[in-house]
């Protein structure tokens, strides 16, 4: 039964995406609603699955683990599961207003929508090296294709950007694989622990697969093709790539960190993946202060709130666990509700150029309280998530005496209001608020309602923590090791 | 039953004005007599709750409200004799705030936008007031700072975005500072509950210096909004703000929660003796010192009217400051009732500039020759306020330089009788030539731009600044009966100083 749970998380999207391509534009709709539907009560007797007995794990075919592949499903994989199906749904509210599935646009956009959610579905299950190789090349030609979908040029070419970029990143990451196997003949994560020895060749091989890796999450400095490809995709399709996409490869430098290198000590690399987050924090907020361009902007700052994830290499203990999980979560929800809304005004007004957006919360109004409810999550203001994962982040510093690294949190959290409040400004209070543009569609209820959703959702986490704090406990991998 | 109210009604009190707030988002602009009775409605029907909350709480209970944000961080929502101060000041002046506000903006764009973070300013008030420790202060405290700064920019001019980019500079890294304070203090104590007399005396941490660097964390924190000099360079020019918004800034919502917090911080969180213990208070009673000396002389230079009362605000706000910092049962009491009395003077004063701007475009010192015989009730009501500021008796504000003045006689602080007097003086030199040229010039031939005002909306202004001063008066004279605030405090301070 669980097993088929987890098969239809990953296979239901697959078959979607064939039967799209083949059935009647008419029939569209309705596959679509067929396959997404199911997916959240799907994950809900995992939820109790996991909730009981902390994990669960199968073996693809029957063939166990070091020769065979197997699925591993546990509290961490669990809540990114839940966060994903989240923002399919919502995300995918919005996305169906602007791309029509019966439409000719809507037949390019969908099935790579739906192979996008069967890779991310198989990525956060697999438990094994090279099979999470394939499913981020899923993940990210899926992406890749979305952008693309935008179709004007600066979309095109962020893309192919993108893909070489990524490209290169991942026959970085295969050439680790590759060296992994050659010295622990078994490529499974939870098992490469005690077969790989910390030596030359392992540490080489896991640097291979960090810089990798590093690349498509788009870590400072390695970041340079995230603002134009996020800032230059349809509005749905940045608030995906912001929310998650980049966010899986994190979660694989997670696995490897802190369950296949679980024992080993690093503090000296922690420190440096930690700087480097520092700088991203740092950095990416302050272009995210200089851009003329409403998507830019939140592109940069996905740049520098990604920077965030990287702060519990070092401070390393299970608050620091638990804070940026949870604001994994958070900046997923209030990201994906920011790109929507950056999306909608797009849309509606033909430019987001900043200074062309004055007088806005009066011509619509629905999507500027998202924005102004998504950024107080972002700016880590309470009552919201965001509020909740940065308190986290600064006791966990706190408990270690780490007082440079609550103050780059502090900092960061300014820097975040630095520029979002120019950016309400600019849509709300600017002097020339009378000179309105020409041009203005009303953008679909719909669209903006699913951004509304998304950003009450990153503002009720604030209030709603336990079950996700609980989660998050179990998954920490330090609680098993010694 | 008893228990259900008890846990739900601080909660309710809080969020009726957020509702109302929500509602008013959402109705949009066109329904403005939906939006007039709704922000009347829930104006009247806060007063009555903070009264029902005020009956119970004589009866000896406690109603409080309490939900785990985070395992161990609670929120908590309660009804001390401290809050319900508070709490009645701002939901009774946010009733005549509101009326004030339907009239001054009758014909001005953006009025959906204006009332709507109007009504969640005064839901962060009432969460400051009622919250029951230190983190459930911080989150409305933040949200006062989210709430107000739309209103500080409502006007959109170039001047206004400006000071708005200002005032989220101070509060902003004055949070930042707060927070990390916050941080600190938790993790030393855990998270403990405002409790009279302060929940970290009992403790004994032997961390005298992590407590002092967090207290002045926490004194930077709230320093910020209760615009303690050199912090308080953001308050003067959000002036800009329309007047309504200027007058509950001044009087209820940003500076007052500021010198609300530093009460709470001095007497709840650390406590009296700890406070006298690790030498806090009188550092903090010399900068609260500088800061109304300070703004006394830089109110003298203003020649703008609202400028002038900005820099009074600086001043005055510090007597709070100043009376806990001290010590001591009477400056206590001298700093709480100056809360109030402060609040219904200066919402006075502003109540009145903002009449004068609105009737006559009169917004300078000097275009006020003559406008008594124009404006003779508006000019009665600013006198009352000025008169007030300056201490004269039976005036409410006497009453809190008394208090002051014989506390720090009390305990040996002999300078600081220095302090008042030349306050005084410089606020009767700053005030006095206001009220000559009100009642003693002749009025000018044209004044600089006369609109027409409809009878109904002066009467609301008009009447809201005379209501406002009668009150300033009435608590002044009749502060020795049972439920003036003076008693109020004065029971308030008992359980401080046992």
């Amino acid at each position: 039964m669980t097993e088929a749970l987890l098969a239809a998380l990953v296979f239901l999207p697959v078959l979607g995406a064939c039967l799209l391509l083949l059935a009647p534009a008419s029939w569209r709709a309705a596959i679509l609603l067929v396959v997404t539907v199911p997916l959240p009560f799907c994950l809900l007797p995992l939820t109790v699955l996991i909730a009981d007995a902390g994990l669960f794990e199968m073996a693809l075919a029957g063939h166990p683990a070091p020769l065979g592949i197997r699925w591993r499903l546990d509290a961490l994989s669990l809540l990114i599961l839940w966060l994903n199906v989240s923002l399919m749904i919502l995300v995918g509210l919005a996305a169906s207003a602007r791309f029509a599935p019966a439409s000719v646009e809507g037949l390019r956009f969908w099935p790579l929508w739906l192979l996008l959610a069967a890779g991310i579905h198989a990525l956060l299950l697999s438990a094994d090296l090279f099979n999470l190789y394939v499913t981020l090349e899923l993940v990210t030609l899926a992406g890749i294709g979305l952008i693309a979908t935008g179709g004007s040029g600066a979309a095109l070419r962020a893309a192919m950007r993108y893909l070489l970029l990524a490209l290169m990143a991942s026959l970085l990451y295969l050439l680790g694989v590759g060296l992994v196997y050659a010295e622990a003949g078994t490529l499974d994560l939870y098992q490469l622990g005690e077969a790989l020895e910390p030596g030359l060749l392992s540490a080489t091989a896991l640097v291979l697969m960090l810089a990798g890796l590093l690349v498509k999450s788009a870590v400072f400095p390695l970041h340079a093709w995230l603002p134009a490809a996020h800032g230059n995709a349809p509005g749905p399709v940045s608030a995906l790539l912001s929310a998650i996409v980049v966010k899986v490869s994190i979660y694989i430098i997670w696995r490897l960190w802190f369950w296949t290198a679980g024992d080993w000590q690093l503090p000296a690399p922690g420190l440096l993946l930690g700087l480097l987050g520092g700088g991203a924090i740092l950095y990416g907020s302050a272009l995210a202060l200089v851009q003329k361009r409403l998507k830019m902007v939140v592109a940069y700052s996905t740049v520098a709130q990604l920077g965030y994830l990287m702060l519990i290499f070092p401070l390393s203990n299970l608050l620091a666990w638990q804070a940026a999980g949870y604001h994994l979560v958070a900046h997923g929800l209030a990201k994906a509700a920011l790109f929507v809304a950056a999306g909608n005004i797009l849309v509606s007004l033909g430019s987001d150029r900043l200074r062309r957006l004055a007088g806005l919360d009066q011509r619509l109004p629905m999507d500027v309280f998202t924005l102004a409810l998504a950024s107080v999550s972002l700016m880590g203001l309470p009552p919201s998530g965001g509020f909740v994962g940065k308190w986290l982040f600064l006791q966990a510093a706190y408990e270690q005496g780490a007082w440079g690294w609550m103050a780059l949190i502090a900092l960061g959290g300014l820097l975040a209001a630095a520029y979002l409040f120019r950016v309400l400004a600019l849509t709300c209070f600017h002097p020339r608020s009378h000179g309105h543009s020409t041009r203005l569609r009303e953008p679909p209820t719909l669209a903006s309602l699913a951004g509304l959703l998304l950003a009450l959702a990153a503002i009720g986490l604030g209030f709603a923590s336990a079950p996700i704090l609980g989660l998050l406990e179990a998954a920490w991998p330090g609680a098993m090791a010694p | 039953m008893m228990d259900q109210l008890m846990f739900w009604l601080p909660l309710v009190t809080v969020l009726v004005s957020a509702v109302a707030g929500i509602v008013i988002f959402v109705a949009g602009e066109r329904h403005q007599r939906l939006r007039t009775w709704l922000n009347i409605a829930a104006a009247l029907l806060k007063l009555l709750l903070v009264g029902l909350i005020g009956l119970l709480v004589m009866a000896g209970n406690v109603p409080e409200f309490r939900v785990a944000l985070l395992p161990g961080l609670d929120l908590v929502l309660r009804a001390d004799g401290l809050s319900l101060l508070f709490a009645t000041l701002s939901a009774l002046l946010w009733l005549v705030t509101t009326i004030y506000a339907i009239a001054y903006l009758e014909h001005s764009p953006n009025r959906a936008r204006f009332f709507g973070f109007f009504s969640l300013c005064v839901t962060s008030t009432m969460g400051i007031a009622m919250a029951g420790n230190l983190l459930t202060f911080f989150i409305f405290y933040e949200l006062l700072t989210l709430t107000t700064w739309p209103l500080v920019v409502h006007t959109g001019s170039a001047a206004a975005i400006a000071s708005g980019r200002t005032y989220l500079r101070y509060t902003l890294t004055g949070s930042a500072l707060f927070l990390i304070g916050l941080i600190w203090l938790y993790g030393l104590t855990g998270g403990q509950d405002f409790i009279a007399g302060g929940s970290l005396a009992d403790l004994d941490l032997n961390q005298n210096w992590s407590l002092k660097i967090i207290f002045w964390l926490l004194v930077i924190g709230m320093g910020v909004k209760a615009a303690l000099v050199p912090l308080h360079r953001w308050l003067p020019l959000a002036m800009v703000a329309p007047a309504p918004v200027s007058a509950l800034l001044h009087a209820v919502a940003v500076v007052k929660a500021g010198a609300f917090g530093l009460v709470r911080l001095i007497e709840d969180v650390f406590g009296p003796s700890l406070v006298a213990d690790l030498g806090l208070g009188l550092p903090l009673a010399v900068l609260a010192s500088i800061t109304i000396v300070y703004g006394s002389v830089l109110a003298l230079y203003q020649d703008d009217i609202k400028k002038r009362l900005a820099f009074s605000t600086v001043s005055q706000v510090s007597y709070i400051t100043l009376g806990v910092a001290i010590g001591g049962p009477v400056a206590t009491i001298g700093g709480l009732i100056h809360l109030v009395h402060q609040g219904l003077m200066k919402i006075t004063l502003f109540f009145c500039a903002g009449i004068f701007a609105n009737f006559l475009g009169v917004k300078k010192i000097e275009q006020l020759d003559g406008i008594g015989r124009r404006l003779p009730w508006t000019s009665a009501s600013f006198t009352v306020g000025a008169l007030g500021m300056i201490g004269l008796p039976p005036i409410s504000g006497f009453i809190s330089k008394w208090y002051l003045g014989a506390g720090a006689v009390a305990v040996g602080q002999h300078w600081v009788i220095g302090v008042l007097v030349a306050s005084t003086l410089l606020n009767a030199a700053y005030f006095l030539p206001l009220l000559k040229r009100i009642w003693l010039q002749p009025p000018p031939e044209q004044w600089p731009a006369e609109h027409r005002i409809s009878r109904l909306e002066s009467a609301a202004m008009v009447g809201s600044s005379i209501t406002t001063a009668t009150v300033a008066v009435a608590v002044g004279l009749l502060a020795g009966f049972p439920l003036s605030p003076l008693s109020w405090v004065t029971g308030i301070v008992t359980e401080y100083f046992p």
